[in-house]
């Protein structure tokens, strides 16, 4: 019996086909209809501003891994899921150089620094939304309408803006394009600063003004329930997430409806959707036991509700799971697991 | 209400994995025999504890059945010869876990009837329970579920204990195995002998049969062959990996938990594997020596028409078993028992021991059960392996300080002892992060500066 080469390995010898290069690559799956949504609602601009983020996050995951000498990472595709998450975060007529500045700022302050992939504490998108809402803060609250004529050829005038400019006064062409009615607003500041209120409908639907993926709330929740039903994705933390802003905003909106809209309005609107099923669930940033996740979703859920009805912003879902992410190390050794057969603790005598 | 909760957590342990099984191959083939290897590889050492010490010298002919080999100690099991034969040799040989071990090799007559001559009748009965615990011993028979752990010891109650539960553990939850499965068919008779016996040694009041609900048809086979004053009832319990051990079968029979540390018997619980209990059930009234075993033939990805169960002669070499199946292409991997736990081999020249429960071939790069390359990469925390655990351990913060070598604070900080080596982190990571590996190292790194330092 001819034996040319015997393989050794310890036990375990089977394994679950699951690795890492596939969860992300489906991750990648489940936003591609959220990305087709976008541009189908905004048009190229969109689509330039999606290709822009991804390349500039692809070229420095690539330039940091060269620098390292390390073997090329891009298989993992969890640059590419950053590079499409962070446009969808952006406003849709947003700058392309600033869109390739965020994708930079997010690849190398939120993840190469700490050593790539695993290595994170913040989620890598949202460091890059958050540099360039602290450098552009004009830029990343000028909105956009959805659905205006012509989108499929030509350019949101903002998006061709040249680098290291700012981009020209969008006022007047919206005023060309959009249907009526259109404030520049989206509903989460509508709500906050003028007091008007938008129907359930048009946000679950996404037919109102926001970043590039955020609008629908529908197909967010479809996307995020593919990756569920493959065991993908962490359920439990958009629940908790869920959770905690339907109680945070219940009791807040009890005590002044005023200032607090309604749970169901909390829910949909914004980026709370995209972020809770998207973001906030990344495994890298999120803890480990299922008592820390809920811990962690609850604190999302609860600050991005009094960031919304309090701060000086309309939107808090961003700061409150870069926070997240900030107090998971912290929940991890807090909540470490119960060993089976654990002894009762001794009191000390 | 708390009934209902209680109904619904009968028959199940919380975490563990579900891997492809694989059973379908073999389980349902009926046992058959092996035919007699042209040489036996016999190691003195195949239980855990004290190595037998050998009787016999070299060139002296040995007759199925006899003794070869003396049990040293209480801590110990005797060998017996498993065919009619000559000794050739007596040497150290090839084991599966590595390091040469004491051997005796015997040239078997090929003319010869094999019939076991030695043995003397007992009405077990009869005796009391100091002697029945010493005609177990006598039998050499040793946890055939594959930890090897002499079975007289396990039955022997420590004087400051008291038994009320045998559990008998018919899981069989590593993928592939169903050499327990046939044995529960095919000789109920054997194995409820076996746990009366059991029952009486140990002193217990009751007996359960945990079985995976994938084995319904052996727990009918069962408890078709009760007798109305028996004291042993058959229970399902959920096909789980790794349902099988004995810490988890017993949160899934009785709900208790055996503390860190301890053993079932702080409990008042004894438990057996249902291989050893048969052989017990024959083995003891005979007077006779263990010497054969059930063990399943299988592969993946691989062609044995003949795959199956076998009783196969202890000591059999590998070599010989896979020449008996046709297997004779190139292949990557042959393991030693279950492919979540067993040991892959360096060499085919290996024999069967009484721990062995299967041989499996694993053929080709899909052994991973999956198009998966094995390159690793960094922990991306998904909390896959902490879901997994069924010690609820935190796989993910041990594999982290393992790569820091901090093998002491997985200990006093992380429970590392409270690992068994079930492997389902590894099993779930998708990083391929070799998690289980990574502790045994520690856990010899610590061993080793424990010795050290005593």
């Amino acid at each position: 019996m001819a034996n040319k080469h015997v393989v050794l390995h310890t036990a375990p010898h089977v394994k679950k086909p699951q690795d890492v290069p596939t969860i992300m690559r489906n991750v990648v799956y489940a936003l591609l209809p959220i990305v087709a949504y976008a541009v189908y609602q905004f048009g190229i601009s969109v689509l330039a501003l999606v290709i822009v983020t991804t390349l500039a996050c692809l070229g420095t995951e690539r330039f940091f891994g060269w620098m390292g000498g390390k073997p090329n990472s891009l298989g993992d595709w969890s640059s590419t899921i950053t590079g499409m998450l962070l446009a969808l975060t952006l406003p849709p007529g947003f700058p392309l150089w600033m869109g390739a500045l965020a994708g930079i700022a997010g690849i190398a302050i939120g993840k190469a620094v700490f050593g790539g992939i695993g290595f994170n504490v913040f989620n890598p998108a949202l460091v890059g939304r958050a540099f360039v809402q602290a450098a552009f803060p004009v830029a990343i609250t000028t909105w956009t309408p959805a659905f205006f004529s012509g989108r499929f050829t030509e350019f949101v005038p903002s998006t061709l803006t040249l680098p290291f400019l700012i981009p020209p006064e969008t006022a007047e062409w919206v005023k060309q394009v959009a249907v009526d009615g259109f404030t520049g607003a989206t509903p989460l500041a509508l709500h906050k600063f003028q007091h008007v209120a938008t129907s359930p409908l048009d946000l679950f639907s996404g037919a109102v003004a926001g970043s590039a993926g955020e609008t629908s709330a529908i197909l967010i929740l479809l996307c995020g329930l593919y990756l569920i039903a493959r065991n993908m994705m962490n359920w439990k933390i958009p629940a908790w997430i869920f959770i905690g802003v339907v109680v945070t905003s219940g009791v807040l909106h009890l005590i002044n409806p005023a200032k607090c809209a309604d749970p169901l309005f909390m829910l949909f609107s914004g980026g709370l959707m995209l972020g809770a099923m998207f973001m906030a669930s990344d495994m890298v940033g999120s803890p480990l036991t299922p008592r820390g996740v809920m811990i962690y979703g609850l604190l999302i859920g609860g600050l991005t509700v009094v960031i919304r009805v309090y701060g000086s912003l309309s939107e808090g879902i961003m700061y409150a799971i870069l926070l997240g992410n900030a107090a998971t190390p912290l929940i991890d050794a807090f909540t470490q697991p119960r060993l089976f057969g654990a002894l009762p603790r001794k009191k000390s005598a | 209400m708390l009934a209902l909760f209680d109904k619904l957590r009968k028959g199940r342990f919380s975490h563990g994995i579900h891997p492809h099984y694989h059973k379908e191959a073999t389980q349902g083939k009926a046992i058959k025999r092996l035919a007699f290897p042209p040489r036996l590889i016999v190691p003195v050492m195949q239980h855990i504890g004290r190595p037998a010490k050998p009787i016999v010298k070299v060139g002296e002919e040995v007759v199925r059945g006899q003794v070869i080999a003396e049990a040293d100690g209480f801590l110990s099991v005797p060998v017996h010869a498993p065919a009619t034969g000559i000794v050739r040799d007596i040497g150290l040989m090839a084991s599966a876990a590595g390091p040469r071990v004491l051997s005796i090799v015997i040239d078997v007559y090929k003319a010869a009837s094999q019939q076991v001559l030695y043995g003397e009748p007992v009405e077990p009965e009869t005796l009391t329970r100091a002697e029945l615990i010493q005609r177990v011993q006598a039998t050499g028979l040793a946890g055939l579920g594959g930890a090897a752990f002499p079975s007289h010891v396990k039955l022997k109650i420590p004087a400051s204990k008291a038994a009320h539960t045998l559990v008998v553990n018919g899981c069989e939850c590593e993928p592939y195995l169903t050499c327990d499965h046939r044995v529960m068919l095919e000789q109920p008779q054997d194995l409820l002998q076996g746990i009366r016996y059991a029952l009486r040694i140990t002193g217990a009041e009751r007996a359960i049969v945990g079985i995976e609900d994938n084995k319904a048809d052996a727990a009918a086979a069962l408890k078709a062959a009760l007798r109305p004053d028996d004291r042993i009832t058959v229970e399902l319990v959920e096909t789980k990996y790794p349902q099988g051990a004995e810490k988890m079968l017993l949160k899934s029979l009785l709900g208790v938990e055996v503390p860190e540390g301890g053993l079932p018997i702080d409990l008042g619980i004894v438990v057996n594997n249902v291989g050893t209990l048969a052989q017990l059930g024959r083995l003891l009234p005979s007077g006779e020596g263990l010497i054969e075993r059930v063990v399943t033939i299988t592969g993946y990805n691989v062609d044995m028409p003949k795959a199956g169960n076998y009783r196969v002669p202890i000591g059999t070499p590998v070599r010989f078993i896979l020449e008996q199946m046709g297997v004779e292409a190139d292949h990557e991997k042959v393991i030693l028992g279950g492919p979540m736990m067993g040991a892959s081999l360096a060499s085919l020249d290996v024999p069967i021991t009484k721990g062995t429960s299967g041989v499996l071939v694993f053929q080709g790069r899909t052994f991973m059960d999956g198009e998966n390359t094995a390159a690793v990469y960094p922990c991306i925390k998904c909390g896959r392996c902490v879901d997994a655990c069924p010690m609820h351990l935190n796989p993910a913060q041990m594999g982290w300080l393992a790569g820091k070598r901090q093998y002491g604070l997985m200990e006093t900080e992380f429970h590392l002892k409270s690992c068994f080596e079930c492997g389902c982190c590894s099993f779930v990571c998708p990083s391929n992060i070799p998690l289980v590996q990574y502790f045994r190292i520690a856990k010899a790194v610590n061993r080793e500066l424990q010795e050290r330092a005593a």
